[in-house]
């Protein structure tokens, strides 16, 4: 019982990584109708946003101890953060402690900024052409950008702590009367999920409840007729684009304490984030928070000793297993319209 | 010729002269120049060049004429590498029996995998043929090592039964070959300050690929080609006359599945060897930008796609800063220094920046791929003989 | 039996001038016979090319940029420039600064992408059009049996980079291919009495284990060596090698009865589980009254650093490091350091030395012929490289030599000062026998000169 609850946990945390992605990828694709392979790239630069900060925070200035050495026998330069010297040491440490909820704020212009980019530079040309050409040129995108940032912060991982006030976990089976020790759980993981369920209301509010979201979802239904109406759809859908951008990157950001950010990342969630997007349905922004959902409860169930001893493998291919399983028996996914991507 | 019309007669001898000739023409700088470093006249780059020029023109049959986007096509080139070596193993090193069960297994799989994802088309079926894929792939890595030898790759073993062979030679394992000749041979022309080399296993190759492309522009331009396109432009209204369209799909996706087996196949007799990695999504991303980059649609485009990305693989990732020395060492120090500054991005381990800045540059400037491009070229030279010939030509040739 | 078939280096051929324009259109067949004197991609000229075949793209592409900086730092003290690094620490006193047998060390760089396909394109384009005679790097197990496999048939040197398997020189074995790095059963013969020092006999073991082959031995020579300590394995858990997030197997850990997690993951997978496992604060626990501890087999410098601050306290097995104070490491971090400004890693470290050792084999052997280095280094005893008294043993090609048991820093004093050393273990004590059964299977087979 407690096991189960457990991986149920792990799954809502996995889960909401795969419908923040998810979200992002079914407003473009809903909106625009460009397949964006660049998506995974964006979740990256967001989750670099905050090792910029951090580093930005921690810039140096060296002044030379003639007491200890460095390894080559030189005397050792000594690095004191430019914000330890200005607000004084402890406060200054606490503002580079706390880089990560900082970059939040820091990754939504450059996000916005970096969509916007794409957009207009880019994506605008392709709105007409084959999906198969969208892929390539965003596909190619995707790598010149993770070269980028591969160029300039190498392909190891680099670590990006969460402030200490998060370190540590909640004992959330003593919290319900279970033994202590059997169900922990890490704040940053909770404040993850409770970030993400956040940022995915809003959007949907946003969506719902403006004269702009209407617009939107009515261009997304029918991009011809709300031309018709004399509406400018296009510069809606630059700017959801943008929005779609800064989902990603935030979802980067409060991403990196969890896994320390590498220059593949993206890569790594793409292909998932495109199968949970298909599993939801192409077009539908509940089927894609769903199926992100659904897909990381179960693929942390398929982790277990118990189901993996029954069946040898089944962690490695849960996902691909339960996307073909839905794709047969639900043509379009579990929320999907009929017509979108099919001709 | 051989049923062809002009055209497709004319083109696969151009094709087939090519091929012939690879030696000389991919290798036109002279050993010792600085320039030798672009040369891609050696047997494993050319080989190369063809196994996955086959394997590009056997997904080119399924995605050029039905429009189906298969994301999995790498899974049928493992499935055929592994039956290829598991042959060598336990029948024989002659390579064609590995050739040929490569093809059957690639074929039997394909027809699974197949049958099963095209109940579904658009986006639906590229997903289904990913899940597939990396199921194969994550496999074959972990559970499956019994079998697929895991994160290593299957390889000989001295020990190896090879009931039709021997098991080691003076205590090496045998080479692959071709009743006897083995693909290894290599025969060496010296011209001047230029040295070409024409191997044995590049011909095997080149024999396979003529066949596989005039095969290949057989199905073009048969009535089951058409069929095929029709799939492509409207499979509703295929469908609303009373056709069903799924054995014509189905067969296509089997035939293209084959062929990216027999891709595999050749695979391991110019190298005995099968790794996971071939299976896995990247691996049939890269099949699918080899035939858009070429050109889907067009004959002989996803060879060149293949070519095109191969060569940057392996020729643009071989060139250090020392090589830029090389080159640059006529020029004064700081502005060698400054060159190589510029360059140093671009090359050895930024080849990867490299081929996706190409990737962008072509799909936006050339929505045809490569072909487009060489029609273009050809568009401009006739401009001059003709103006009128060449807009008619023009609306007619990219519709494919 | 041959890859290729050709007498000479092409490229030394022509610059000697030998055929010019004169031999014009002379085709030259050679068949295998006419020419068994020599060997393939013999140097004539007055160079001998070097293959550095490293990872550049993909997630170890970090490692394999400090693996080429170490082969080039290599060459130069090879053809006499710099300080000479450790040519000056070395017991053998074969290398004069002057090229390998008078001839100048070149080089040519291939990218592996850390996947057998490319790494085995990227070897035979350096032996079929550059002709080197030697291949040499990488960082997985996976390419360095693939490379050693094609470098045995093609008929060159393979002179392993960083692989940990037990595989490489196990049942993978191959007479063309050495390997300086330790291994997998080395890291848990090593690492069992200092873990029985810190956290006593009687403890229970959960693996979490990379599911592919070096995690499948790394699990297995840990496994035996902890159990013959008194050590219970309470359960052994694989985890796909493409996973990122390892919450959902580092969980069930704490419902299990186990006071010790074994990580037995490398590179992304070692930095993400040991992280996941920290954040889920699993060091903060206490199971049957003990302290839950962590263990990492397996530990690189490199990737400690992208775990941060998690590595703290944390025990693992290092094959070398850059605070040792033997001469020959004080000597190789010297130049390292004033050449790169900064201390090199593990990778670099076993690199350098195998191109060190595979010159110093053909100055003895008086050749650069395959079958005469192989000789020379076999059972080659040698000091002064940094693993204090080394034996290359002739039964598998592996190299016998002290193993560092390490344990994350509590207070590091710069960015490179991760980890401390525990332990010096000696080198007889993870010496096994050639049959040992974790390294069963395969031979070594007859050495291949390709011609």
């Amino acid at each position: 019982m407690d096991a189960i609850l457990l991986q149920i946990l792990n799954g809502l945390d996995k889960g909401s990584a795969y419908a923040l992605i998810a979200l992002g990828l079914t407003l473009i694709f809903g909106t625009l109708g460009v397949v964006n392979f660049a998506h995974g790239a964006l979740f990256m630069i967001g989750a670099f946003c905050a090792v910029t900060l951090s580093r930005l925070l921690s810039l140096s200035f060296v002044t030379i101890d003639e007491t200890q050495t460095d390894f080559l026998g030189n005397p050792l330069k000594v690095e004191t953060p430019y914000v330890e010297a200005w607000f004084g040491p402890e406060t200054g440490a606490a503002i580079i402690d706390w880089s990560v909820p900082l970059a939040i704020l820091f990754s939504i212009p450059i996000m916005a900024l970096v969509g916007l980019f794409m957009e207009r530079g880019l994506i605008k040309y392709f709105y007409k052409r084959p999906h198969a050409d969208q892929i390539l040129v965003t596909f190619g995108l995707a790598i010149v950008l993770q070269e980028i940032i591969k160029y300039f912060f190498g392909a190891n991982p680099i670590p990006t702590p969460a402030p200490d006030a998060f370190a540590g976990s909640l004992d959330f089976g003593a919290m319900i009367g279970m033994d202590p020790n059997v169900i922990i759980y890490p704040y940053w993981r909770i404040v993850y999920f409770l970030f993400a369920a956040g940022i995915i209301g809003a959007v949907f509010a946003f969506l719902q409840f403006t004269t702009f979201g209407m617009v939107v979802r009515a261009g997304m239904a029918d991009r011809q007729t709300v031309g018709l109406l004399g509406i400018n759809i296009d510069k809606r859908f630059t700017f959801m684009f943008a929005l779609a951008a800064v989902v990603a990157g935030l979802a980067g950001v409060m991403y990196a304490p969890i896994n320390s950010p590498n220059y593949h990342m993206g890569m790594d969630f793409l292909v998932l984030s495109f199968v949970v997007v298909v599993v939801g349905g192409m077009g539908s922004l509940p089927g894609a928070v769903l199926a992100g959902f659904l897909l990381g409860i179960l693929e942390s169930f398929a982790s277990m000793a118990q189901v993996v001893a029954l069946l040898p493998g089944i962690n490695q291919i849960i996902i691909y297993l339960v996307a073909i399983v839905i794709l047969l028996t639900r043509p379009r996914g579990l929320m999907g319209r009929k017509g979108v991507m099919e001709s | 010729m051989l049923g062809l019309n002009k055209k497709d007669t004319s083109l696969f001898l151009l094709v087939l002269v090519l091929v012939v000739l690879a030696p000389f023409l991919l290798n036109p700088f002279p050993e010792n120049s600085e320039l030798a470093q672009f040369n891609a006249g050696y047997p494993d780059l050319m080989q190369r060049f063809l196994i996955f020029g086959i394997f590009a023109i056997g997904f080119n049959i399924l995605f050029g004429l039905t429009g189906y986007l298969s994301f999995g096509h790498a899974a049928f080139l493992g499935v055929g590498s592994y039956a290829g070596v598991w042959m060598m193993k336990l029948l024989t090193m002659n390579v064609i029996p590995a050739i040929f069960m490569s093809v059957i297994f690639a074929g039997l799989f394909s027809l699974l995998v197949g049958y099963i994802s095209l109940r579904r088309s658009g986006i639906y079926f590229s997903i289904l043929t990913l899940a597939f894929a990396q199921m194969s792939f994550s496999l074959a890595y972990s559970v499956l090592t019994p079998i697929t030898n895991g994160e290593t790759g299957l390889q000989l073993a001295l020990d190896d039964p090879r009931i039709l062979g021997v098991s080691q030679e003076n205590g090496a394992i045998p080479a692959a070959n071709l009743f006897g000749l083995a693909m290894r041979e290599s025969y060496e022309l010296s011209l001047g300050g230029w040295l070409f080399t024409f191997n044995a296993g590049y011909y095997l190759c080149a024999v396979v690929m003529m066949i596989a492309f005039y095969v290949a522009v057989r199905i073009f331009r048969s009535p089951f080609g058409m069929m095929l396109r029709a799939v492509k432009s409207n499979q509703q209204r295929m469908n609303f006359t009373g056709l069903n369209s799924r054995p014509y799909t189905l067969a296509a996706f089997v035939i293209s599945g084959m062929y990216a087996g027999l891709a595999g196949g050749l695979m391991v007799a110019m190298d005995p060897l099968a790794g996971a990695e071939r299976m896995q999504w990247t691996a049939s991303g890269e099949v699918v930008l080899m035939t858009i980059l070429g050109g889907a649609g067009t004959l002989i485009g996803p060879v060149l796609g293949a070519g095109f990305i191969k060569y940057f693989e392996n020729i643009f990732s071989k060139i250090n800063d020392n090589v830029l020395y090389g080159w640059f060492s006529a020029l004064p120090e700081g502005v060698a220094d400054f060159l190589v500054f510029v360059i140093h991005p671009f090359i050895g381990k930024g080849w990867h920046l490299t081929l996706g800045i190409m990737f962008m540059l072509i799909v936006i400037f050339l929505p045809g791929g490569i072909m487009e491009g060489v029609e273009r070229i050809g568009r401009l030279f006739k401009r001059k003989s003709s103006d009128k010939d060449s807009s008619a030509r023009a609306s007619a040739a990219p519709a494919e | 039996m041959s890859l290729i078939r050709k007498p000479f280096n092409r490229r030394s051929i022509l610059r000697a001038g030998a055929l010019g324009g004169t031999a014009l259109a002379m085709p030259t067949v050679f068949s295998s016979r006419a020419w068994s004197q020599g060997y393939l991609n013999e140097p004539t000229g007055s160079t001998v090319t070097l293959g550095f075949n490293v990872p550049q793209t993909g997630p170890y592409a970090d490692e394999g940029a400090d693996e080429l900086r170490a082969y080039q730092l290599a060459v130069k003290h090879l053809n006499g420039e710099g300080d000479g690094g450790m040519l000056s620490t070395f017991s053998s006193k074969a290398l004069k600064g002057n090229g390998i047998l008078g001839k100048k060390v070149e080089y040519v760089t291939g990218d592996t992408q850390t996947k057998s396909d490319a790494a085995r394109a990227s070897a035979k384009s350096m032996i079929e059009k550059d002709g080197a005679i030697m291949i040499t790097g990488g960082s997985s197990s996976g390419v360095a049996v693939a490379v050693q496999a094609l470098c045995q048939e093609a008929g060159v040197i393979f002179m392993a980079g960083l692989t940990h398997s037990n595989d490489t020189t196990g049942k993978d074995k191959k007479a063309n291919g050495f390997r300086h790095f330790f291994n997998s059963y080395m890291s848990g013969a090593a690492l069992a009495p200092v873990l029985k020092n810190a956290y006593g006999e009687d403890r229970k073991a959960y693996h979490l284990t990379a599911d592919y082959n070096w995690g499948y031995t790394t699990e297995q020579a840990v496994r035996e060596s902890t159990e013959a300590l008194g050590w219970e394995t309470v359960e052994t858990v694989k985890t796909p090698l493409a996973a990122t997030d390892f919450s959902a197997y580092i969980t069930p850990v704490l419902q299990s009865d186990a006071d010790v997690l074994v990580l037995n993951h490398y590179g992304g997978n070692m930095v993400n589980s040991l992280t996941n496992a920290v954040q889920f604060g699993l060091r903060d626990k206490q199971v049957n009254g003990k302290n839950f501890e962590i263990i990492v087999p397996l530990y690189s410098r490199l990737m400690a650093k992208g775990a941060g601050e998690n590595v703290k306290g944390i025990f693992g097995s290092t094959n070398w490091h850059w605070s040792l104070q033997d001469e020959g490491s004080k000597a190789f971090v010297k130049s390292f350091g004033q050449e790169y400004g900064f201390p090199p890693s593990q990778a670099a470290h076993t690199t350098y030395v195998q191109a060190l050792l595979y010159a110093d084999a053909c100055e003895r052997a008086g050749t650069f012929n395959p079958c005469g280095v192989v000789e020379a280094l076999e059972g080659f005893e040698f000091d002064g490289l940094g693993n204090g008294k080394t034996l290359y043993r002739a039964e598998d090609h592996q190299c016998f030599k002290d193993v560092l048991v390490v344990k994350g820093k509590e207070n590091p004093s710069s960015a490179f000062d991760l980890l401390e050393i525990v332990e010096v273990t000696p080198a007889a004590q993870v010496t096994y026998p050639p049959d040992h059964p974790q390294f069963a299977g395969g031979a070594l087979g007859t050495c291949n000169p390709g011609a």
